[in-house]
């Protein structure tokens, strides 16, 4: 949980997010409730509209699902979906950048694989 | 409850304080009401609630106009920044009339707020500091529990510990119940989490209505070397933009993908930020 949310990024993502990060590092197991559109608002002082979109999304993408009456669940392949999903985003998040930077400081490539072994230390 | 503002202008003397707006609103809503001071938000929260006629066109409540029409004035309640009540009447006693006035009313809560906001049950309006002034204000607006709930900048003299808890109030009673909650603040970075939707009015007119989150994804910062970022800009929706040695920050309105493949540093704007753009004079060019 973070203490805080960015204003300058759409709060029903950073909600999504949040408990997408959860699940992936396995605070939240399949089978469990995760907090409730109200426990959302109230925490982070947001509008619940707001947390129940990003909560929502969640349903749509099969990562949560509903039990009418009782609160949403994280379902049995949700880890393995989103696993799946942030590799793929991997790349644009994390090699883009560092290439970007990378070539600013005319670091090698080379250089770069020895830093991400642990070589350089 | 539906809003429905048509055509809506409102002129004093020679100058505009509406200028032909049109809009609805709908609930269950947070609304943020932003704008520089003069902008036009005042005088539409006063035709709104019913207070004042406008000049030209009109804002229809589920279908009917709210002037002198009490049916519908008992389900919306203004609070304004000041003089909401007379002075010479007890804290008690204003809660009594506006439980008379309002259908929705809830004693308990106002009750609960008296004493969570150290207020004296006896004790006169007049005899009131700023704070407490506004923190009544703010305990009538709560209690009213009016489907259309009006606060136009209704916390002067109120410390930031007051304003939050406030702020607390305010989501948690709109979490047990749904209504229209039109808030106006000069404070927006206090509460931007809160809106759901935001108007920003400027000059007599809507500059902007849009979903919160939506403003938020579809605005952005990008800076780099001013050859690429006007480069960049040629075909954007652009807010504002500023330069320093060599290097140009412009406030783009759009897909921030777009900007992502090329060698700018991007980054959102909170609103209030976004709020200060839209609306400042440009100065010079």
């Amino acid at each position: 949980m973070k203490n805080a949310l960015d204003d300058t990024r759409p709060i029903y993502i950073q909600i999504k997010e949040q408990l997408e990060d959860s699940i992936v590092a396995g605070r939240l197991q399949a089978g469990e409730r995760v907090p409730s559109t109200n426990e959302f608002a109230s925490f982070y002082k947001i509008n619940p509209a707001t947390a129940a979109k990003g909560i929502n999304e969640l349903v749509t993408e099969e990562i949560l699902y509903k039990r009418r009456g009782v609160g949403m669940f994280v379902t049995d392949n949700a880890r393995v979906m989103l696993i799946e999903k942030r590799k793929q985003s991997f790349y644009e998040h994390f090699i883009l950048p560092l290439q970007d930077e990378a070539k600013k400081l005319n670091i090698s490539e080379e250089e770069i694989i020895n830093m991400v072994k642990g070589e350089n230390q | 409850m539906k809003i429905e503002v048509k055509q809506l202008t409102k002129v004093y003397k020679d100058k505009k304080a509406l200028n032909n707006i049109s809009f609805s609103l709908e609930e269950p809503k947070i609304y943020g009401l932003l704008g520089r001071n003069g902008a036009g938000k005042t005088t539409f929260m006063e035709i709104l609630s019913g207070h004042i006629l406008p000049t030209n066109g009109k804002i229809l409540i589920n279908g009917e106009n709210p002037f002198d029409n009490q049916k519908l004035t008992e389900s919306i309640c203004l609070i304004k920044e000041g003089n909401n009540f007379k002075g010479d009447l007890k804290i008690k006693e204003i809660l009594r009339i506006y439980s008379y006035f309002y259908p929705t009313w809830d004693q308990t809560l106002a009750e609960e707020l008296v004493s969570l906001y150290n207020l004296k049950q006896n004790a006169k309006v007049k005899s009131l500091s700023k704070g407490m002034e506004s923190a009544l204000g703010i305990i009538v607006g709560l209690a009213s529990k009016a489907p259309i709930t009006i606060f136009d900048e209704p916390y002067i003299g109120l410390d930031a510990a007051a304003r939050k808890l406030f702020y607390e109030i305010l989501l948690e009673q709109y979490e047990q119940e749904k209504r229209m909650i039109i808030f106006s603040t000069h404070l927006i970075d206090e509460v931007s989490l809160l809106f759901e939707e935001v108007l920003i009015m400027q000059d007599g007119k809507l500059l902007m209505k849009e979903d919160t989150d939506q403003l938020r994804d579809r605005t952005y910062a990008i800076t780099g070397t001013r050859e690429a970022v006007e480069g960049f800009i040629h075909d954007k929706q652009i807010i504002s933009k500023k330069g320093l040695a060599g290097m140009m920050t412009a406030y783009v309105y759009g897909d921030r993908k777009q900007a992502r493949k090329n060698d700018f540093q991007v980054e959102g704007i909170p609103i209030q930020e976004l709020m200060i753009h839209l609306t400042e004079e440009q100065r010079g060019a």
